[in-house]
């Protein structure tokens, strides 16, 4: 354990994205003392340009500070980012691992159903959930944990297969343990790191889904978020320019920064993968 | 490895084979689907009624009253299930009572748009992706492989939308070369090649934002694909014949390399249709995505429905798209499912 945190530490990228991501996370946690008045207040005039009085990235069209906009976001994306992925992570192990562990028809069944769900336009069906289901917070993440799971069940069965023959799960096997205990007391632990890997690859995605949800005017509409203040910029991108600018910019070096650090883990936890490319 | 090799009776039945396999996966995603957009209708909070309606028609209870007859809504859950997959597989998609028409003609409308759409970005980003890839890849050199990784980074980390909404402050506001949004420049009589010409000009920003980030990754998985197959043994057989380079880079390494590209394709293509719908939005492109947010803003679920099931269709259609250029170009293919 030691010796992985030593390696990721001297992964320049990796550290890279964690202090980029380490950043978004104090600005989401501090957005309250920084702005404490609600982002949805009027501040200040429409439309004022950044480096304005008070108001450094400017403000939109019904004088809402931009800058108030993008911290309070920032606590949306990363919220949604990361329970959407734990419930992905939850609905994709599950599948993953009684494919792998079972195999046979079971397998074939939970395959079938996996290939299903990644020929469905996703993004799509995501729409579909938060519209007929209403736009809360809670539907949007039950839907984009319905729309990411694939990748990780396919994952999990593969890392399962490769440990089900092993001869220290066997044992276990023959030594009467139940199902449940060798999968999640043998097999799982064996089967984290790349899971983990992916798990934080997914959180990068699920705030891109989130984002452009809540541009097509399915966030919920008591939340600030970066996708919907996007959204509203679009109509007004002649005359704002940096209304679209800036909270764009925050997705891009958010997700960019999960994804190096998600990286970082990849070559600091799987060493062996990483080298083949 | 060449072509001579294959026997033509067991390229058919590979054919006829895959075909078959198509069509199954087709009418079953179909039938999932379908499915699926019942179970949503009467998991939606409210009156399935209502919800078929649309917030226009909740109010009147005659119409409520109407769409419970015609939809079996007092029968038991299996038997509107199964009338409802019978309407879908009779192309009846319902009706939109917001916009007073069938579901199914809103759809046809704004199809070709979006098959323009999706078709053009999917066609640049593979081929644009595997000439650039391979270029890099012959061309093997350190800056190239470092600048590929930045530029797919960058472009794996911006949202679609935001992407085409950078390009239209650069190339139409700032630039003034490209329209911002439309189809077609609307009140300018023109010819039909002007027309054409026209709607290309539209075509530009949002088919390029679509395809751009698919693009980087087609590039960097082309490159890698080259370098592998460059080094395997019937290339130095090749260079050994005394070939001309150029000939074996096209024949032999293009050939190979391309394979893995395409099976990339053809599992994004679900991913390139939803970007669709984003980038529609943003360009106001009258497709099946403007459709989508327009029936959004006004809770028409028919409409929400019906898209889904064309879009999906439309995700199997590329799916099989990608078989067959794999069928195509691989060289093996047919020879193992002849023996």
């Amino acid at each position: 354990m030691m010796s992985t945190l030593k390696s990721f530490l001297r992964h320049p990228t990796g550290m890279i994205g964690l202090f980029v991501l380490l950043a978004v996370v104090i600005l989401a946690v501090s957005a309250p003392w920084l702005f404490p008045d609600d982002p949805w207040d009027m501040v200040g005039a429409p439309f004022q340009p950044p480096l304005s009085e008070g108001l450094w990235l400017g403000s939109d069209m019904l004088g809402r500070d931009v800058a108030a906009g993008i911290a309070h976001g920032a606590r949306i994306s990363l919220i949604i980012g990361v329970i959407s992925t734990l419930t992905s992570l939850i609905i994709g192990v599950t599948i993953g691992a009684t494919a792998g562990y079972f195999g046979g028809k079971v397998d074939e069944v939970m395959m079938r159903i996996t290939e299903l769900f990644q020929t469905i336009p996703g993004f799509i069906l995501a729409i579909l959930l938060v519209a007929t289901l209403g736009p809360k917070i809670s539907n949007v993440i039950f839907a984009i944990g319905i729309v990411s799971w694939p990748p990780l069940a396919r994952l999990t069965r593969a890392e399962f297969m490769r440990l089900r023959g092993r001869e220290f799960v066997q044992a276990a096997v023959c030594q009467g343990q139940r199902p449940l205990t060798v999968v999640l007391r043998r097999i799982l632990p064996n089967a984290i790191s790349p899971i983990i890997v992916t798990g934080s690859l997914a959180v990068a995605s699920a705030i891109l889904i989130e984002s452009a949800l809540s541009f097509m005017g399915l966030g919920d509409p008591n939340l600030m978020s970066w996708g919907f203040m996007i959204g509203a910029a679009r109509t007004v991108i002649r005359q704002a320019w940096w209304m679209s600018v800036f909270p764009g910019l925050a997705i891009l070096l958010t997700v960019l920064a999960i994804n190096l650090v998600g990286e970082g883990l990849n070559d600091t936890l799987n060493p062996r993968i990483s080298r083949k490319r | 490895m060449t072509s001579a090799s294959i026997n033509s009776g067991g390229r058919v039945f590979a054919v006829a084979l895959a075909l078959a396999g198509w069509f199954v996966k087709f009418v079953a995603v179909v039938l999932v689907i379908a499915t699926f957009n019942f179970i949503l209708v009467h998991a939606a909070p409210g009156d399935p009624a209502q919800v078929i309606a649309g917030q226009s028609g909740a109010s009147d209870e005659k119409l409520l009253a109407q769409l419970r007859a015609e939809y079996g809504l007092d029968k038991p859950y299996p038997i509107q299930l199964a009338n409802y997959l019978k309407r879908v597989v009779t192309l009846d998609l319902g009706y939109s009572y917001r916009q007073q028409r069938t579901v199914a003609s809103l759809i046809l409308e704004r199809l070709p748009a979006t098959l323009l759409l999706t078709a053009t970005a999917f066609t640049l980003a593979l081929l644009s992706g595997i000439i650039l890839g391979t270029l890099a890849g012959v061309r093997a050199g350190k800056w190239s492989d470092t600048l590929l990784t930045i530029v797919s980074l960058l472009l794996y980390a911006t949202p679609v939308f935001w992407l085409g909404l950078m390009l239209v402050l650069l190339f139409s506001v700032q630039l003034d070369w490209l329209p911002a949004f439309g189809y077609v420049t609307i009140g300018v009589p023109m010819t039909t090649l002007q027309r054409m010409g026209d709607i290309g000009m539209h075509l530009i920003l949002p088919a390029v934002s679509l395809a751009a980030v698919y693009l980087a990754i087609y590039t960097r998985l082309m490159r890698s694909s080259v370098l592998d197959v460059t080094h395997q043994d019937f290339i130095k057989t090749a260079k050994a014949k005394g070939l001309k380079q150029g000939r074996i880079i096209i024949r032999h390494i293009l050939r190979n390399a391309m394979l893995p590209i395409v099976t990339v394709a053809g599992m994004q293509a679900g991913a390139l249709v939803g970007g669709a719908v984003v980038i529609e939005t943003v360009f106001a492109w009258p497709g099946l995505g403007r459709l989508i947010y327009d029936a959004l803003l006004q809770r028409d679920y028919p409409v929400l429905l019906g898209v889904f099931l064309v879009m999906s269709v439309i995700v199997i259609a590329l799916n099989l798209l990608t078989d067959t250029i794999y069928r195509v170009i691989d060289p093996r293919v047919s020879v193992r499912a002849a023996s």
